[in-house]
């Protein structure tokens, strides 16, 4: 090793330092994904051969399956109720929490809790919550005169039910990355802004808002991937029912692949998943652009 | 006009408590109750109107679901999983970001790119090749079908670069001029000053395989490698009426990850904020 150059030396120590974790990197996340196109263009069952059926898994998901277009549908329809619901609900979070008191620190470890709770465990409480006969909320609202509401049954409500819980358990950890988002703000600048005499509507929407624009973006991307992938709760919560009306894309994706197991035809679904999140995103940096401040 | 600035602002210091109060019982409600519930006699559980603290109280529901849930079984296999994961993730990852961070070699970034974009793809596109995989490697129902694809995380990897790129260079360049080798550098600069950045990533990944479901639903077919999130989701399926039961189940779910939480903490908020979005 001695007479090696120093700079060979540095070339050599990075690819030992970057081989443990690429070599697994390649074997289980980059071959998987070559692999899922190739098996997408199969009618692969698990237990028999590969017969290669070119695209005719696309063709039957766009024209032969009658349930696709409704499970897509639960899924834009997801997202649409969910992202802006938890981005404004995770910043109120965070504004509420973002003071100096030692008691607040209680207060974020509560607004925490959902976050560390599995969605099993969740979903259990929910379902309880949410029963129609025995259920805490319709207790509440009973006391407020509200007739019993079916929750998890009744098909135009059972999606508001599931986006609630997901929000309920997500907002926290937003909320903290907010927080980090929101101590990163100087403070003279709201001391300039009071001389000024802003008041704190003014304050927050020409300083807050869009010194943490770059946060909210990353929230936002982060966000709509999530609710394009959204499984536990609604696995854990409704399975996809009552008839198909939580039906997500990836519940959609298990379903085929370890109960019906269409393999191929799951892999197809899986890609189509991919494209949509890609396009989606590629559409939010080009937006990024119009509203996210540069150089904060 | 000073008093009533003081008094201005005691009213806006009680609204601010007032709403905090208001939104902590909409998220911790949902734990009370379950807490309440888990310490109930079945035939009090759906009593109406609901009572919150139960009469009488008891706790044989704790050791009743412990043993028909199997929890010593799952409790287990849950921790063998999820510590394994966590230990093997902290160190390929921070070996890899080290690479990332300090060294420069041929195709650094084009490597780091596709590590990047990756992470955009949902897992589920890769569920089942990988399953393919394990079953190749006839890992099915196995601990390492379970640990070894968890460990090599581009997403921990891409978050301890970036806390690697904020600790300054001059520190390891004046180690090199005293003949430190890379790995003391990592090992002996690097690695204590990210402390933060560890524990975060810990908690997370700690977090994450505790609660994960869908990968250890795919992989085991028996109880023996079963984890909690499984043992209970099949739990449920099992006891869906006995609530006390179940709610007791959750809770000894919950309550690793809870102090685990607690005791990490302070570094955890302030991982998130060095790590920072705008980088």
């Amino acid at each position: 090793m001695k007479h090696m150059t120093k700079r060979k030396r540095e070339i050599i120590a990075g690819y030992l330092f970057l081989a443990p974790n690429f070599l697994g990197f390649l074997l289980f996340s980059f071959l998987p994904v070559l692999a899922s196109v190739g098996i997408s263009l199969t009618d692969w069952n698990i237990s028999g051969q590969f017969h290669p059926v070119g695209l005719e898994n696309y063709r039957y998901m766009f024209a032969g399956d009658p349930k696709f277009y409704t499970i897509l549908g639960n899924t834009l329809y997801f997202t649409l109720l969910y992202v802006p619901i938890v981005l404004i609900a995770s910043l109120g979070l965070a504004l509420l929490v973002n003071r100096g008191y030692r008691t607040v620190i209680v207060f974020r470890f509560m607004y925490f809790l959902p976050v560390v709770t599995s969605a099993v465990a969740a979903s259990m409480v929910f379902q309880w919550i949410y029963n129609q006969e025995f259920g805490l909320l319709n207790y509440l609202l009973g006391i407020l005169g509200v007739p019993k509401v079916a929750w998890l049954t009744d098909l135009r409500i059972v999606m508001f039910s599931v986006v609630f819980v997901n929000i309920w358990k997500n907002a926290g950890k937003l909320m903290v990355i907010y927080l980090a988002g929101l101590q990163g703000i100087p403070g003279y600048l709201y001391e300039a802004a009071e001389i000024d005499g802003a008041n704190a509507a003014q304050k927050f929407f020409s300083i807050t808002v869009p010194m943490i624009s770059p946060t909210t973006f990353f929230i936002l991307i982060t966000s709509v991937i999530d609710s394009f992938q959204v499984f536990e709760i609604v696995f854990t919560l409704t399975g996809g029912g009552p008839l198909d009306a939580t039906r997500t894309l990836v519940t959609y994706i298990y379903d085929m692949s370890f109960t019906r197991f269409r393999m191929g035809y799951a892999c197809a679904l899986a890609i189509v998943l991919f494209i949509i999140i890609f396009v989606f995103t590629v559409f939010q940096f080009r937006l990024q652009k119009k509203w996210v401040q540069a150089d904060v | 006009m000073l008093v009533n600035k003081r008094i201005q602002s005691g009213i806006k210091n009680t609204v601010v408590y007032v709403l905090m109060i208001a939104v902590a019982l909409v998220m911790i409600l949902p734990f009370l109750w379950m807490v309440s519930t888990s310490f109930k006699e079945m035939g009090q559980v759906l009593i109406f109107p609901p009572e919150w603290i139960p009469k009488p109280f008891v706790i044989h529901n704790y050791s009743e679901a412990w043993e028909l849930a199997k929890f010593n079984l799952f409790f287990r296999n849950s921790a063998i999983v999820t510590l394994l994961t966590t230990a093997g993730q902290l160190v390929t990852c921070s070996l890899a970001a080290f690479a990332f961070a300090r060294l420069e070699f041929p195709g650094r970034d084009q490597i780091f790119l596709i590590y990047l974009a990756t992470m955009m793809i949902p897992t589920q596109v890769t569920l089942i090749p990988l399953y393919l995989l394990m079953k190749q490697f006839g890992w099915i129902d196995t601990f390492s079908g379970l640990i070894v694809p968890g460990i090599f995380s581009a997403y921990g990897t891409f978050m301890l670069r970036q806390f690697f790129i904020g600790i300054p260079k001059s520190l390891d360049e004046s180690a090199v001029i005293d003949g430190c080798g890379y790995i003391r550098i990592y090992w002996q600069i690097l690695l204590p000053l990210s402390k933060a950045a560890l524990a975060t990533q810990a908690v997370f990944c700690f977090m994450w395989q505790w609660n994960n479901l869908l990968w250890p639903l795919v992989m085991t077919n028996t109880d023996s490698h079963r984890t909690l999130t499984v043992g209970m989701q099949l739990f449920k399926g099992q006891y869906s009426i006995a609530w006390n039961l179940l709610m007791a189940g959750s809770v000894i779910s919950v309550i690793p990850i809870l102090i685990l939480y607690i005791f990490l903490q302070k570094y955890f908020v302030e991982g998130i904020a060095m790590t920072g979005m705008k980088d």
